[in-house]
């Protein structure tokens, strides 16, 4: 029997004037979850962040936390923290007036406050630094400190708004690591709205693509990269390639926008339906034209344009039916000039079929 | 939209606040249509207090009068304040900078009484050294008040347009004059175009400024010069009557008018607050 | 370049040095002059006997030194003006708040309502507080009327009806710069405060007053520095007996043509408002 959700969302529906917000969402966060509502602008995702911190309220739909409804809790009852997006330091109080602010709304005795406020400044590294005002920090600094000021009053459930989406590329990376290491070590779920899936896959137990106020697929990274459910999340995570095509009678589908033949893994679609298949840029092999291989699941074309990323190569291939297909390259890999004919070929489990 | 609920005492206080703003004034345009003498007290509507206002010569003469100097006054204003307020903006940190940002302010904020009588006390000075010098008899009048208005009305124009100017993206500028248009041309088609609400707004600002000053004209006009404001005010040194009133509802009419005006303008700038 | 910024400095540095700089250093001028009976009824503060100068002016100074009820003027306007500023600002406050939290297109609107009164003539608003506050006025009216009182109070010329003309007079001035103040503040911050377990009335406290309060003084200083030198409303509706300096300003002038005493006067008031303003200017500044 599964463990009481820590966070469960009911059916929760929010519009702001014409627009649906949220439309009717479901969603669960067990205890110490690390969960990432992954979307683009307008897909909801702050809104529900909001919702569960109680600045806004919901049209329809329940909130629960650990089973009790939230519903007229004001903000500052819920055993819930937010770090914002802009973190909202407040500018006139110190670094240690600010991760006390919340001990000392609790009432918490003044010697327990300067012990809990130094634990939590050493869990990011930041003592010392009890005296400087915001201003005086590093955006690194305030967003770690904006995290360890949520995090001392230990709500069980803690609320990030694009955490790193303020730091520069540099530090996104190591700032992603101490989060996720901060996480298991307070055991406090953590819910984590991002456009990035780059960010949502690496520190994420789970992630949620949420597409227009609807959640579209909820899963492990692995499982949602792999096996993406519908166009949306294939498009959105990681630029699959989206084939077109009708199954054959032979179990095969027929894809004339590239010119090809795929063969699918598992049960075979039945015949005369349409079918649409994502297939990861990185699982497609590049050959000389030379040695075109024939057959399922391969396809000749031009080679269009070709981008150095370091560790990888992308490459956009102009195949025979004239849809542009992406591959990616290791970077050792050298690749013939840009106008060349190509040919591409991939495996059979490569082809993902999409429910849409 | 956010937290509206919280802070809800704020409406109240705004109501509250609002209403103490309003209340005299609705109930002066309400009794300004009482036939009674007596203000403020109902004897049915009448139209009478305006027509008497309409048949009396000297309010009128001195409303008239009162209109041209504020019209004068708010146009030189406009020029100068924006010729300052873009020299405070632009040129950087020029010589005396900190003395003409000083002169082109001191007028916001020196009280009105000690404006008034500098003023005058420089007007009497200056037709004590013409009438010596050249034996001209110059008279204080309307001419003094309007060069009073227009001094602080420059001041706010200053600030108005320095504001403006300081929130104005420069790129813009450079763009134009990237795409070929020469120093004039950017002024002409970009820069003006920009700051056109804040002039609007420094002329409306300092017409009525002048249209309601009391103080500085009292200083520094003479026989000759009665503004509208004057009279008013001897009138109400003795007691209130329903002209006053009729007078406030028209006054009123134009606040309104001008308003509307405004909006109407500023609808069309997609509701960008100017200098705000 | 040169030439083109030489022309627009040129008229606006031409009319700042004659009709702010030079006004001001003639009435410092004045100040010391001695009085007389002439037009304009001044004489020169020396006065050349045996080709020698002897000083004879000053007496403006020495009279406001000497007769304790000038400087009793400037002690009633500075408790006037003060009184004035903290009842705008006590006004202004949950005003300010009920404006920066309305909806943004709303906002405008409210700011409005708020400037309109300052557009429709400041001596009719004035006028009609004197025909409200009268005997047999309005607000007596609705006082008996409310079985408040039997017979009409005496407001009108009292200390009372000098506040509030002065208070209606100059509300606005409070609610610009902390309507300013509060829609620059992040309202994340206030969130962020009621996520930390701050009730409303905390986050109030420890957020937005501290914050906003450069916007307070602000508003503060922009009602103070006109109410020290008001000169109508006290004369229209505050008691006979009321003598601000604005007032004494006023009669020493145009009663007792005192021209010197006068501008001495407006001399000690000009030195008495510049620490509030350079205070004001420097809040602006930041």
């Amino acid at each position: 029997m599964p463990a009481e959700p820590l966070l469960r969302i009911e059916g929760v529906a929010k519009r702001f004037g014409p627009v649906a917000a949220l439309d009717g969402l479901d969603l669960d966060v067990a205890p110490g979850e690390f969960l990432a509502l992954l979307g683009g602008s307008g897909s909801g995702k702050s809104t529900l962040l909001r919702l569960v911190a109680g600045f806004e309220t919901p049209d329809s739909g329940r909130i629960l936390l650990r089973g009790e409804d939230l519903a007229g809790k004001p903000p500052q009852a819920r055993d819930v923290g937010m770090v914002f997006q802009s973190y909202a330091l407040f500018p006139h109080l110190s670094v240690f007036d600010n991760v006390a602010y919340g001990l000392r709304r609790e009432g918490v005795a003044r010697p327990e406050i300067a012990r809990r406020v130094a634990e939590a400044l050493a869990m990011v590294g930041l003592q010392g630094m009890e005296r400087r005002m915001p201003h005086q920090l590093s955006g690194g600094q305030r967003q770690r400190v904006a995290l360890v000021r949520s995090l001392a009053k230990r709500p069980s459930l803690l609320l990030l708004d694009e955490p790193l989406g303020a730091l520069d590329a540099g530090l996104r990376e190591r700032t992603g690591f101490e989060l996720r290491a901060l996480q298991r070590r307070t055991g406090a779920g953590f819910v984590m709205v991002t456009h990035d899936q780059a960010e949502a896959l690496s520190l994420a137990d789970r992630v949620a693509v949420l597409e227009g106020g609807r959640l579209v697929q909820c899963d492990a990274p692995r499982v949602l990269y792999d096996r993406p459910a519908t166009r949306f999340v294939a498009e959105f995570l990681g630029g699959a390639n989206l084939l077109e095509g009708r199954a054959g009678a032979d179990g095969a589908v027929e894809c004339p926008a590239v010119g090809c033949t795929l063969r699918l893994p598992g049960a075979a679609p039945p015949a005369g339906a349409a079918v649409s298949v994502a297939v990861r840029p990185e699982r497609i092999g590049l050959l000389p034209a030379t040695d075109a291989p024939r057959g399922a699941n391969t396809a000749a074309g031009t080679l269009r344009e070709l981008a150095y990323r370091g560790e990888a190569w992308v490459a956009l291939v102009a195949t025979a039916g004239g849809q542009v297909l992406r591959v990616v390259l290791p970077g050792g890999a050298a690749p013939p000039p840009p106008g060349d004919g190509v040919a591409l070929a991939w495996e059979d489990g490569a082809n993902v079929v999409l429910k849409e | 939209m956010k937290a509206g609920r919280r802070f809800s005492s704020g409406r109240w206080g705004l109501a509250l606040g609002l209403g103490f703003l309003w209340a005299p004034i609705l109930l002066l345009a309400v009794y300004a249509f009482s036939a009674d003498r007596i203000p403020f007290q109902w004897g049915g509507f009448s139209l009478r207090w305006f027509r008497s206002l309409a048949a009396n010569e000297r309010m009128l003469e001195a409303a008239w009068l009162s209109v041209r100097v504020a019209a004068g006054a708010a146009t030189l204003a406009v020029l100068l304040g924006g010729m300052a307020g873009w020299a405070l903006a632009r040129f950087g940190r020029f010589r005396g900078r900190a003395l003409f940002g000083a002169l082109a302010g001191a007028p916001l904020v020196l009280p009105e009484v000690v404006t008034g009588l500098s003023l005058l006390l420089l007007f009497v000075s200056a037709q004590a050294a013409l009438e010596a010098f050249f034996g001209w008899q110059a008279d204080r009048g309307a001419f003094t008040v309007l060069l009073a208005h227009a001094t602080l009305g420059l001041a706010y124009a200053a600030v108005l347009v320095q504001a403006r100017l300081a929130t104005l993206d420069r790129s813009l500028e450079e763009a134009a004059a990237d795409l070929g248009a020469g120093p004039f041309t950017v002024f002409r088609t970009v820069t003006l175009p920009l700051i056109a609400p804040a002039l609007a707004a420094a002329w409306l600002l300092a017409f009525t400024l002048s249209l309601d000053d009391v103080v500085l004209a009292s200083f520094v006009s003479g026989p000759a010069g009665t503004t509208l404001p004057m009279l008013v005010f001897s009138a109400l040194r003795v007691g209130v009557t329903p002209e006053v009133n009729a007078i406030g509802v028209l006054f009123l009419l134009l606040a309104g008018l001008a308003a509307a005006g405004w909006w109407a303008l500023l609808g069309r700038h997609a509701g960008r607050a100017p200098g705000a | 370049m040169m030439a083109r910024r030489a022309a627009v400095l040129l008229p606006p540095w031409l009319w700042l040095l004659f009709l702010v700089a030079a006004p001001v250093a003639v009435l410092l001028a004045i100040a010391l002059a001695a009085p007389g009976d002439g037009v304009p009824p001044v004489s020169p503060p020396f006065r050349w006997e045996g080709g020698r100068p002897v000083w004879q002016g000053g007496e403006a100074l020495e009279v406001l030194r000497e007769e304790g009820w000038h400087l009793a003027a400037f002690l009633r306007s500075f408790r006037t003006a003060i009184l004035t500023a903290l009842a705008c600002l006590l006004l202004a406050y949950p005003m300010a708040l009920g404006i920066a939290r309305a909806r943004p297109e709303r906002r405008t609107l409210l700011l409005a309502l708020v400037l309109l009164p300052f557009w429709t003539g400041f001596l009719p608003r004035v006028g009609a507080w004197i025909g409200l506050l009268r005997d047999g006025g309005w607000v007596n009216g609705v006082l008996m009327g409310l079985g408040l009182v039997e017979s009409p109070v005496p407001l009108l010329y009292t200390d009372g009806a000098l506040l509030l003309g002065m208070v209606h007079a100059y509300l606005p001035f409070a609610v610009l710069p902390l309507v300013a103040a509060l829609t620059r503040l992040d309202p994340s911050l206030e969130e962020a405060a009621a996520d930390l377990g701050a009730s409303p009335a905390a986050a109030f406290r420890t957020v937005v007053l501290p914050l906003t309060l450069p916007g307070a003084a602000a508003g503060f200083l922009l009602v103070f520095i006109p109410a020290m030198g008001e000169v109508v409303i006290p004369e229209l509706l505050g008691p006979p007996e009321a003598r601000l300096v604005g007032r004494v300003l006023w009669e020493e002038f145009f009663r007792n043509r005192d021209w010197p005493l006068a501008a001495a006067v407006a001399v000690l008031l000009l030195l008495v408002l510049i620490p509030p303003i350079r205070l004001f200017q420097r809040l602006e500044a930041r």
